[in-house]
């Protein structure tokens, strides 16, 4: 599961939603994996005003990245700044997080993940 | 809708006072019941049949719906969009420069989606180092335009539709394609439809929401040879055999009963290898596998039969669904055998959760 995934992942516990605190989820003991992803400028340019910045920034520190700033970049300074963009790419479509558990900041579950896919169904106490 | 009143119990009181209270009570007892009901029934009858037959199941579905190949290159780039429901995960690769993530209730099939995906994936990228390698591209980048995107098909999750692990009003748009008649009441069918508005954006000022495109199984088959039409029972146990590694003749000559109709439903290949056979008695209610003999003088051969339950919608039925839902319809139509309906949040939102 990309990074970028993860900044569109919430708990499934329906009455942790209205909580900002249950996104993002938290990665726990997580092994990341890099993928060679061609890039594709036009897709990230597309893709910047849907994140979610702050947990994106949240994530990113999470997983032991170095520090993102605290405003996203603007189109002009992905559009100029080749370094900026290609960290971006990594970050957002290379990095995986292939196993570890995901957990919800309001109810403590761990959704567990295994090669790179997350299972979010719920036992039963908590549906 | 109420229904995440989990009322645990509902005892009689002695006191006559409070009857209408009772009443709730008992009335979300009984709701309670019908919904655990449905849920255990819906394990038997759809998730666990899934389970069984997913890789047979994954072999007959790589052709895409056009209304939903459509709907999909329509999307502007960069949008975010979801699959719920997305069995092995052939829609997902489909636009490349939309991004979206699949979910499904069946494990195996996420499992075969997600791997699926990695080839491509890796597909793409050695291509791209072809090219670069051939100096098509700039190798510090390639910011040419030209890019064709990877086609992301990776992003999969395990999910049930009911309690579905999306930040919400986030996404584009959302498909739902061939899922939907899975549910077994129609509570539970409109509550599905609730989960799937609430993934997309709501509309404002200049912006609109994001859309929603669901696909489900018509009653109106009058063209195909499962004879269902209108006015027929809606509420359906339709097996699937699961056949043997060994491939049958084509045509199977004949089979015993119904219980030989191999059905390929919502893929979007005509059953081609199916014998014309009546549909399934909707009493049925035989669960897990039995076994269909074939007829092809094989006489010790069974394969296993799996019956997945299903609610066939009859005309506008869709639609009265996406408004109890709280959604407002932009269009829908019928493609072979199915209703299709494109739908968006309510413009003012109607907050009804
Ligand atoms: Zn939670």
């Amino acid at each position: 599961m990309k990074v970028l995934t993860l900044n569109f992942l919430t708990c499934a516990v329906k009455s942790c939603k209205s909580s900002s605190d249950s996104f993002p989820l938290h990665p726990k003991d997580a092994e990341l994996a890099s993928d060679d992803v061609e890039v594709n400028p036009q897709l990230l340019i597309n893709l910047l005003p849907r994140l979610d910045w702050k947990a994106l920034k949240t994530t990113s520190t999470e997983l032991g990245f170095p520090q993102l700033p605290d405003s996203p970049p603007t189109i002009e300074d992905l559009q100029s700044d080749e370094k900026l963009l290609k960290d971006l790419h990594s970050l957002l479509m290379e990095t995986n997080l292939m196993e570890g558990k995901l957990v919800c900041g309001v109810c403590g579950h761990e959704y567990a993940v295994r090669e790179g896919i997350p299972n979010f169904l719920l036992p039963s106490h908590l549906v | 809708m109420m229904t995440s009143t989990h009322t645990p119990s509902a005892l009689p009181s002695s006191s006559a006072t409070d009857d209408v209270a009772k009443l709730a009570a008992a009335a979300a007892a009984v709701h309670a019941a019908e919904s655990a009901e449905a849920e255990a029934y819906e394990r038997t009858h759809v998730h666990g049949v899934y389970e069984a037959i997913a890789p047979h199941f994954s072999a007959t579905r790589y052709k895409p719906w056009p209304a939903v190949a459509s709907f999909l290159q329509s999307r502007p780039p960069g949008a975010v969009g979801l699959d719920v429901g997305c069995g092995n995960g052939k829609y997902l690769g489909l636009n490349p420069s939309v991004y979206m993530v699949g979910s499904d209730r069946s494990a195996s099939l996420v499992a075969l989606a997600n791997s699926r995906g990695r080839q491509l994936q890796e597909q793409h990228a050695q291509e791209a180092k072809k090219r670069i390698a051939q100096g098509e591209l700039d190798a510090t980048g390639g910011t040419g335009g030209e890019s064709s995107g990877a086609a992301v098909a990776t992003e999969v999750v395990v999910a049930d539709g009911l309690s579905l692990p999306f930040r919400e009003r986030a996404a584009d748009f959302v498909i739902c394609i061939a899922v939907i008649h899975h549910m077994s009441t129609r509570t539970r069918r409109q509550e599905a439809i609730r989960h799937l508005l609430r993934c997309v954006r709501t509309g404002e000022a200049g912006h609109p929401g994001g859309q929603i495109l669901v696909y489900v199984w018509a009653l109106e088959q009058g063209n195909s040879r499962r004879g269902w039409d209108e006015g027929g029972e809606q509420d359906l146990l339709v097996p699937w055999v699961l056949k043997s590694q060994q491939k049958q003749p084509k045509q199977p000559k004949q089979r015993k009963g119904q219980k030989g109709t191999q059905d390929q439903d919502t893929s979007g290949v005509a059953a081609s290898n199916t014998s014309g056979e009546a549909p399934p008695p909707p009493a049925e209610t035989t669960a897990g596998p039995t076994a269909a003999t074939t007829a092809d003088g094989d006489q010790g051969h069974t394969d296993p039969v799996f019956k997945r339950y299903y609610h066939l919608y009859r005309k506008g039925e869709l639609e009265e669904d996406v408004l109890a839902a709280g959604g407002a319809v932009i269009t829908s139509g019928y493609e072979r055998d199915n209703w299709w309906v494109v739908a968006a949040n309510e413009p003012l939102s109607s907050q009804s959760s």
